[in-house]
């Protein structure tokens, strides 16, 4: 299996009935309690979510330094604007539809374009929130967030994954987006997993992607995918696989700012790219992609993603089914991105 | 801070003039910008950083200096002005305001120039920014004070109330807020807009100490300031009660001065009128 054995990824993760799952939000409750002892200038401040944002582990443990805002949103960011002016490095807590997504102005002036260290974690992003339906999925928030200088976008793909992202974004001397969701989701990276924010890593690869051997048609896909979504590409390409397609799935968990290299040398290699993303795909991770592909070495693409739709009530796995971004969809739109290269379309 | 005499008086009168003056010659020069507001709370500026504050222009980043934050960017030339008229940059640079490639930018932002605590502009974030400033001082005992100075305009906006519900719950009393009660906002009279009205009341549910000035009288400002310091486990909110174009009987309490600068002849004429007003005050000195 063409598993890069470099991102030591956890044992069978094509096993869905043996894999472990836990929310990426779980991973951010754990990073932040670690993040906190480590540094004393980290305070927390969450509105009225604490326990479902995964906050809780962290006011347990520092009460002092945990400050509950109410159902507040606009006050979260701005309070937290003006304790990082002070000088403490604040992680503000809600679900993404309230934060980023209704105070969005408030991040852009007070903790943007002030430039100062607010980590903004959005807990419960994507259709994935399942059964509370539309008003509570953000679908919307990393084209919100990717679009404001300064900022850094960060989408972790597992529990792991997400505990390092909350640690390192502390490392940050600057605002950080963390997008994280509610439901459980495939654990497939491990603790000794390579997490550097900024560097997206090939996971599944036929050739060794670190090589500075590249060229066109070295592989036939590249998979550019983030969040959880990242493990749906990984069962296509692995369906992919079993009929001769060579594929290399990236997890390009920094959205901003994006590690154009190894883009542009998937762009490359493959000749065709796929995005996958539980986001809008107007302005999220697929569209920056794409920026940075039109640029320097542009390819056909195919999008998957919420397609100009809001999302409704259901459970989880049906709604990432039904909005086509379960890894039916991305193999079938792995095949139509291939038969859309030049050379593809002068043989028909 | 110590007590005003009758000199000192004298010298913040004096000053504040010279600070309308300059607001005057700012805003002609720009071309764009609100009138109104600075004007009306010059005296306000003129008494915090001539009297009130623990600050060094020398050094506007001294570690325990008491921070100013102005929620209502938009009135950022008086802000400007009294900090040149302290020393922070100089006065010949207020000529630049609203230009391009300039320091002082059409609303505040803070790494811009040396002074501005947090950028503004955007109304009704100031007094939850200003909150959070003052919490984390108290996290780590540090003794400055956190100043919130908003207009009456942004008591519309609901961020405004949560910070004021914040602050009180978290009993801040190291915050002490002004609000501008000019009464005007750009489509007209406060009252009409959106009724504000018992603002008092308002503040003292969400348990905050309250006190209503006269925002041109330099000792009512001095004494306000001195007396929230006093408070026991509130903040303080200072309603300062000011007349919108303050200086300029023409433009006194009229609205339609709230975002328009003077053209140059109606700046002439304000000028000689501020020049008139400060020669009479060395006058009464002399």
């Amino acid at each position: 299996m063409p598993i890069n054995p470099k991102a030591k990824l956890a044992e069978n993760i094509l096993d869905l009935k043996t894999i472990e799952q836990f929310p990426t939000r779980k991973g951010y409750g754990e990073g932040l309690l670690e993040a906190g002892e480590k540094n004393e200038k980290v305070v927390a401040l969450c509105a009225d979510l604490t326990e479902s944002t995964k906050m809780d582990l962290f006011a347990k443990k520092f009460p002092e330094r945990f400050i509950q805002m109410g159902v507040a949103e606009q006050n979260l960011a701005t309070v937290a604007a003006g304790l990082a002016n002070y000088g403490k490095i604040p992680f503000i807590s809600s679900y993404a539809m309230f934060s980023p997504g209704r105070n969005w102005e408030q991040i852009r002036t007070t903790i943007c374009y002030n430039n100062v260290p607010v980590k903004i974690a959005g807990s419960h992003s994507g259709v994935s929130v399942g059964p509370d339906g539309a008003t509570h999925q953000a679908i919307e928030d990393i084209a919100l967030m990717r679009a404001i200088p300064n900022m850094t976008v960060i989408y972790p793909a597992d529990m792991h994954e997400a505990k390092k992202a909350t640690i390192a974004a502390v490392g940050i001397d600057g605002p950080v987006y963390l997008r994280f969701a509610r439901e459980k989701t495939p654990v497939f990276t491990t603790a000794e997993t390579p997490f550097e924010i900024g560097r997206a890593e090939a996971i599944w690869d036929v050739e060794d992607s670190s090589s500075e051997t590249s060229g066109p048609q070295l592989i036939d896909v590249a998979i550019v995918a983030c969040g959880p979504l990242v493990h749906n590409a990984l069962l296509a390409a692995a369906e992919l696989e079993k009929e001769g397609i060579k594929v290399r799935v990236i997890n390009n968990h920094t959205i901003k700012p994006m590690d154009e290299k190894t883009i542009i040398k998937a762009a490359r290699d493959a000749g065709a790219v796929v995005t996958v993303e539980e986001h809008q795909v107007h302005g999220g991770m697929g569209s920056a992609v794409a920026e940075v592909l039109a640029k320097n070495y542009p390819v056909p693409m195919e999008f998957i993603g919420v397609q100009n739709r809001f999302g409704e009530s259901g459970t989880a796995s049906e709604l990432v089914e039904h909005f086509g971004m379960g890894a039916d969809s991305i193999k079938k739109a792995v095949l139509k991105v291939i038969g859309r290269k030049p050379q593809a379309v002068e043989k028909s | 801070m110590p007590h005003l005499h009758e000199e000192k008086i004298k010298f913040l009168e004096q000053k504040a003039n010279d600070i309308r003056q300059s607001i005057i010659e700012m805003l002609v020069e720009a071309g764009s910008g609100h009138t109104a507001g600075p004007l009306g709370m010059a005296d306000v500026f003129t008494a915090f950083y001539f009297h009130i504050l623990n600050h060094d222009p020398k050094n506007p980043l001294m570690t325990d200096r008491d921070r100013l934050i102005l929620s209502n960017g938009h009135i950022c030339p008086v802000q400007y002005a009294t900090l040149a008229h302290a020393g922070y940059f100089p006065i010949e640079e207020l000529k630049t305001l609203r230009k391009f490639g300039t320091r002082l930018q059409g609303h505040p932002h803070r790494t811009s120039l040396p002074g501005v605590e947090t950028t503004s502009g955007p109304l009704g974030s100031g007094l939850s920014q200003s909150s959070g400033y003052a919490y984390g001082a108290r996290m780590d005992g540090k003794k400055f004070r956190v100043y919130c100075l908003m207009s009456d305009g942004e008591q519309d906006a609901g961020n405004t109330w949560e910070a004021a519900m914040f602050a009180g719950k978290y009993k801040l009393n190291n915050l002490t807020a002004v609000i501008d009660r000019n009464n005007i906002q750009i489509d007209g009279m406060t009252e009409n807009i959106m009724p504000l009205e018992n603002l008092r009341a308002k503040y003292e549910a969400f348990n905050w100490h309250v006190l209503e000035i006269d925002g041109h009288n330099f000792e009512e400002i001095v004494n306000a300031a001195e007396e929230a310091k006093a408070i026991y486990e509130k903040p303080t909110i200072i309603i300062a009660h000011t007349i919108p174009g303050k200086g300029i009987k023409e433009i006194e309490f009229d609205y339609k001065w709230h975002g328009i600068p003077p053209n140059k002849e109606q700046a002439a004429k304000f000028l000689s009128e501020l020049r008139t007003l400060g020669g009479k005050i060395r006058s009464e000195h002399q």
